[in-house]
């Protein structure tokens, strides 16, 4: 089994007690598709910020409304008595966003677009080639999320690693506070926020990515006529599409600081090689145990 | 010899430099490649293909897109791209009502036809309320009154070589220096004879407007807006896009837009 460490020793004289923290954490599988999604996830996200900049509003039900209004959220520029300026307006509120939505560029080669140069790929306006990168990867994710999703139900990674347990809630409260305080418990297991935040990205958020992606194709409307019913119409689904990717944005930010704080050796060296080095066991415990 | 070493701390601060220094030069790291003909854009664009053949297969014929009820016409279609095309011919046919302009229907057809406005509106019809999807993002619904395009393909009997319908429009979209280039775009047979394929004439029962494309256009209701040309005036059966443009099918298309709009 994998889960057995490496450190298991065939003799008594290769025992390094250094050594017996070390433990295999994650299949080749888990990290093939995790790396998949890293770099797939950054072009989805830097075309498809190219593709709302065509559009830089959000509506809410069937239709975008022209002549009455829906808009939820709206970047844009206009000219004031200081010259343009980038605003964003959510929900009737508008904030100055100059310099980085709305209104951007190098010093005086400012332009009006939503989003800025440097997040958009192309960087420059190109909402055809955009969409190409954006389709691309958006084949390469779902293949992987299918992968991943059939791996980890026959090698037990779902069961074992993500599924929740009544011991989870328990743990719930003490798992909050240890993260508050930056106190991090280097075990075999995905501790309870883990597990949430997880189980959270590849069981609801990659795949409403995927169903409200599909939901503003025009021809799988024809498919799943229903699909835009229950979304609560193709604006909305859009809406959501682009809800979800601020969510995937705001894991990726937190996913980094929690790696930073625990450990980015550690943490890096078990998502490439599999090997992660746990706390050593505690006084007067018995030894670690090696596998589950 | 000595070995070629580095510290942790020398990698770390290398690799946030590189990874900041890519973010703040922007994204343009990935400009090179990407315009149309580039190796990259080439490879990438594999998957519009596969797109296309998913949706088809999943699609089929003849599912319907979604049509919609009067309660959800809340107000007139937007126009988009070319909304008063400034084309003498154009404005010509216009000032008399159209009352000279002709459907011509030729390429690879047993029987050309040159339909007039009556003619057209003579045959049978077809109202829908379904929704415009732009390529850019947004959505809007209207109820469209034309005749199905397959009627017209039945009576100019398409020759078994054709396999594309390619619309001709009297809109220049771009002026380039060996001259205007008209707007014009291709679908194929299956979508052409697709039940809510109509050539419009009416939006929101009246006459179509022209900024939505009078006399007629194009509705092709399981694809993008700019698959549904506007200010049409001949219909060309084709085997290949070869000789249109630059190649890809269509006047956006051969501008970096896939040729299949279903998505």
């Amino acid at each position: 089994m994998e889960t057995i460490a490496r450190s298991q020793p065939a003799t008594e004289a290769d025992a390094a007690p250094k050594d017996a923290t070390l433990i295999y954490r994650q299949s080749r599988w888990t990290r093939l598709t995790h790396w998949l999604w890293a770099f797939s996830l950054f072009f989805m996200l830097l075309s498809g910020l190219q593709i709302f900049n065509a559009r830089p509003q959000l509506y809410i039900g069937k239709e975008s409304g022209f002549g009455y209004n829906n808009t939820i959220l709206q970047i844009g520029a206009e000219n004031t008595d200081n010259g343009p300026r980038g605003f964003t307006e959510i929900f009737g509120h508008r904030f100055d966003t100059t310099g980085v939505l709305g209104w951007s560029g190098p010093p005086g080669q400012e332009t009006p677009r939503a989003f800025p140069a440097w997040a958009t790929i192309p960087s420059y306006y190109d909402l055809g080639t955009a969409r190409v990168v954006h389709f691309f990867f958006a084949w390469v994710l779902s293949a992987t999320l299918l992968v991943w999703l059939i791996a980890g139900l026959v090698n037990g990674h779902v069961r074992r690693d993500l599924a929740p347990r009544l011991d989870d809630l328990r743990r719930l409260p003490k798992d909050i506070v240890d993260h508050a305080k930056l106190k991090f418990h280097h075990t075999r297991e995905y501790n309870t926020l883990q597990k949430m935040a997880y189980g959270g990205v590849l069981f609801v958020l990659l795949p409403l990515m995927i169903i409200t992606g599909l939901a503003m194709s025009p021809s799988m409307n024809s498919v799943l006529p229903w699909l835009n019913e229950i979304l609560g119409g193709r604006q909305t689904a859009r809406t959501i599409h682009f809800t979800v990717m601020v969510l995937l944005v705001l894991f990726f930010i937190i996913h980094m600081l929690m790696i930073l704080a625990a450990g980015p050796i550690n943490e890096l060296r078990s998502i490439i090689t599999g090997w992660y080095r746990t706390d050593p066991p505690e006084k007067h415990d018995e030894p670690a145990e090696r596998s589950i | 010899m000595p070995k070629f070493q580095i510290s942790r701390r020398k990698f770390l601060t290398s690799a946030s430099l590189g990874l900041s220094g890519i973010m703040l030069s922007g994204c343009d790291a990935f400009d090179g490649g990407l315009g149309i003909g580039g190796g990259l854009r080439s490879f990438l664009e594999n998957a519009n293909g596969l797109t296309w053949r998913a949706q088809r297969l999943l699609a089929g014929r003849d599912a319907l897109a979604p049509e919609f009820t009067e309660a959800d016409i809340r107000q007139p279609q937007r126009p988009n791209g070319v909304t008063a095309p400034d084309d003498d011919t154009y404005k010509g046919l216009l000032a008399n009502n159209f009352a000279d302009w002709r459907l011509e229907v030729t390429g690879l057809v047993e029987k050309p036809l040159s339909l007039t406005r009556e003619q057209l509106q003579n045959m049978p019809s077809r109202t829908q309320i379904t929704r415009h999807d732009c390529v850019e993002g947004w959505s809007c619904i209207a109820k469209w009154t034309g005749t199905p395009l397959s009627l017209v393909l039945d009576q100019a009997v398409v020759k078994p070589q054709a396999r594309y319908v390619m619309f001709h429009c009297l809109d220049t979209i771009e002026q380039s220096l060996s001259g205007d280039i008209k707007y014009y775009g291709t679908i194929d047979l299956i979508d052409a004879r697709h039940p809510q394929t109509i050539l419009a004439y009416g939006l929101n029962g009246k006459p179509l407007p022209v900024e939505n494309g009078a006399p007629l256009r194009v509705r092709v209701e399981r694809q993008l807006g700019y698959k549904m040309p506007k200010y049409l005036y001949k219909i060309e059966l084709v085997d290949s896009f070869a000789n249109i443009g630059g190649g890809r099918g269509g006047y956006w298309e051969d501008n970096g837009y896939d040729w299949y709009g279903g998505i």
